[in-house]
């Protein structure tokens, strides 16, 4: 708690002791007016002093106003511990509000705790700390284990394991060594790491997360612009009534049906209706909701730019992948080695050394899958045909390594391969040794995403892929997606993401989920562009309004889930809120519910409304 | 030209009353007020001084809310 609200739990808990001391106080009359004021001006004074200011300043509608109207009101009705007690409870209220605005405002900020303080500059062989702003870009920074990566750089001595989970949600080291980039904002856990900055500060990774989440709520949700809305209106129309319900009743009794016109009885619950004018409950729930949801989101690496794209998330029911880089894990693999003569390795090591000069996606994989250090003077009279593969002689031997054409132009009979993906024949001495089976793999957690999609209650997955027809409907089928096209140019997807946007319903969403490589416009077009494994990725970051840090699938269900589960809290406030309010305006107004029914339906309502929103921070389970 | 105030305001709905009225301070194109965040955001028009634009948007707010605070 701050020094204003230890002041007023100090002026709450006065107040609260001298009324009940009050009420064995045998007083009667004016002395019972006076020793009520005590409290009441114990614990309203400010009040009355800003009522007074907004008289000045024509803020008729001010809570103040209200609050102050509907006391002295009570008062002057010979209601005082009625009227302290609503001046009593409207503190309280009031202080509750702010403290727990306070806390989940803190607790968000904890959660964010990315900021790191300071770098340590090498100054000749001196390390010197300074403010991360004032690191210029190829600095060397020495970072020690335990302290946090202040600036995106290269490694360019040392090796660790990184803690991303602050970043992404994951809670795996990662290793990194020399010559590989990093990014700030990840704890070094277990060596020296000296990098070079390729970034400014403000430029850095962690800068642009920071400055992402932090502005999100600045990027209203449709709910908070209609609660706002409606505030506005509801205060004045609630006095207004107010102002009704004290004249027109006891005229009409006085006028038309010739009765006793019971001023006091209609000002009293006139004056009820001023202590349900407040609109707070409803205003800060909803903001605090999503904020608390925004928060909990990226506590799991799931970063949303503004609320209203998290209220967007929420409507979702279709959603379009790329296939490459979100479904697959975009890297070519070794995954089998069939009709082979020789042993697996052998094959895979005269590969390796047949494909040594080349850098093609396809050889590179060879190389990774053969593990050892390609000894290129084993290898001679390397001959690249192009498009078709390559002939060597490796340890004397002829060697032939590529596709079917290259076998048929050398006349070695081969084996088809039945399974999908590239292959790779290899001929030795003019013999056919069998072939290496190339393919993309898929991500581990793919299968279980769409799964997960459906059962998030999304009614269609559709895959865009520039690969070939083939491949792409074998993902697609053993990942259960509904729809696929396939062979697509980067132009082709918006045009398909246009059309499935123009066949859906009004209210239902389309994401557009991509790893930000290439589909930059895509991400734009979509109602929710998704970019994911966007660790360091600018365009990405750039482009998309929901980055997931890390690149598992199943963070894309999740994040949907979380966007519903906040929604869902947001409805509740609004309805719970405006009903329990209005409920209590016709008890009132029928005189059944008194002063203490209204304090409730401020007050009560209010606390209820943020303890509910502070939910929305809870989503590790989801 | 767009800059972030960091406020100070206690409740929420003064929050959005300082938003409407720097919204309809002469020199201010667009203004957004972040509770949570406790910040606000002022696109002021072209051609406009934001030290004196602010000076009114401070004084307007003030006059809704007596309790708040810019930090300019």
């Amino acid at each position: 708690m701050n020094k204003k609200q230890k002041k007023v739990l100090i002026r709450i808990i006065a107040a609260a002791v001298l009324i009940a001391a009050l009420a064995f106080v045998p007083a009667d009359g004016y002395l019972k007016f006076v020793l009520y004021l005590i409290p009441y001006l114990v614990i309203g004074y400010d009040i009355l002093k800003k009522a007074l200011k907004g008289i000045l300043n024509r803020q008729v509608f001010d809570e103040n106003f209200l609050m102050a109207i509907a006391t002295v009101g009570a008062i002057a009705l010979g209601d005082y511990k009625e009227g302290v007690a609503v001046m009593l409870f409207y503190q309280i209220g009031e202080l509750f509000q702010s403290y727990a605005v306070g806390k989940s405002r803190r607790n968000i900020s904890e959660l964010m705790d990315i900021r790191p303080d300071y770098a340590n500059v090498e100054q000749g062989d001196k390390l010197e700390k300074v403010d991360p702003d004032e690191v210029e870009i190829g600095s060397i920074i020495v970072v020690q284990p335990g302290e946090k990566i202040p600036i995106d750089g290269v490694v360019i001595e040392g090796g660790s394991t990184l803690n991303t989970s602050a970043l992404t949600g994951e809670s795996l080291p990662r290793k990194v060594v020399s010559g590989e980039e990093v990014i700030s904002g990840c704890i070094n856990e277990t060596g020296v790491l000296r990098i070079q900055t390729t970034k400014e500060f403000g430029e850095s990774t962690v800068s642009k997360i920071l400055d992402m989440v932090e502005n999100a709520s600045s990027k209203k949700s449709r709910s908070e612009n209609f609660i706002s809305r409606f505030a506005r209106v509801y205060t004045p129309a609630v006095c207004y009534g107010a102002l009704a319900l004290a004249v027109i009743p006891p005229l009409v009794r006085m006028g038309v049906l010739h009765q006793a016109p019971e001023w006091g009885d209609w000002i009293y619950r006139a004056l009820t209706f001023l202590v349900i004018s407040c609109p707070c409950a409803l205003v800060i729930s909803i903001p605090l909701s999503f904020f608390a949801g925004i928060g909990g989101a990226s506590k799991e690496g799931v970063l949303v730019k503004g609320s209203n794209y998290l209220e967007a998330l929420s409507q979702t029911k279709y959603v379009v992948f790329d296939k490459t880089g979100t479904m697959t894990q975009g890297v070519f693999e070794v995954i089998g080695i069939h009709h082979n003569k020789e042993e697996e390795k052998k094959i895979l090591e005269y590969a390796a050394l047949t494909e040594s000069y080349s850098s093609h996606p396809i050889s590179v994989s060879l190389k990774k899958a053969y593990g050892k250090e390609v000894d290129t003077g084993r290898v001679s009279d390397v001959q690249e045909i192009s498009g078709n593969g390559v002939t060597a002689r490796v340890d004397g031997v002829l060697t032939a390594v590529g596709n079917a054409k290259l076998m048929e132009s050398i006349g070695v009979e081969y084996k088809v391969c039945h399974h999908l993906g590239t292959v790779v024949h290899i001929a030795l001495d003019g013999q056919y040794a069998g072939h290496i089976l190339i393919s993309d793999r898929l991500k581990p957690h793919a299968k279980e995403s769409i799964e997960a999609l459906k059962r998030a209650g999304i009614k269609k997955t559709v895959m865009l892929t520039g690969d070939m027809k083939k491949v792409a409907d074998q993902v697609a089928g053993e990942l259960g997606i509904s729809e696929v096209y396939s062979e697509l140019l980067p132009g082709d997807k918006v045009e398909k993401v246009e059309k499935l946007l123009g066949e859906k319903g009004e209210k239902e969403k389309l994401a557009f989920v991509g790893d930000g490589i290439n589909d930059a416009p895509v991400l734009s077009r979509a109602d929710i562009g998704i970019a994911m494994g966007a660790l360091g990725s600018d365009a990405a970051i750039e482009a998309a309004d929901i980055v997931l840090m890390d690149d598992d699938p199943l963070k894309i269900a999740k994040a949907i889930k979380i966007s519903q589960k906040c929604i869902r809290i947001v409805y509740e406030n609004i309805y719970f809120a405006i009903g329990v309010k209005v409920l209590c305006l016709i008890l009132g107004a029928l005189g059944i519910a008194n002063m203490w029914v209204a304090i409730f339906a401020d007050v009560g309502v209010m606390v209820i409304a943020v303890l509910n929103a502070v939910r929305a921070l809870f989503v590790k389970n989801l | 030209m767009k800059k972030t105030y960091k406020i100070d305001v206690d409740c929420a709905n003064c929050a959005n009353k300082m938003e409407e009225a720097a919204r309809k301070t002469a020199g201010v194109k667009d203004a957004t007020v972040n509770f949570m965040m406790l910040k606000m955001s002022v696109e002021f028009e072209d051609g406009q001084e934001p030290k004196t634009v602010m000076k009114e948007v401070l004084k307007n707010c003030k006059k809704v809310e007596d309790d708040c605070e810019i930090f300019l």
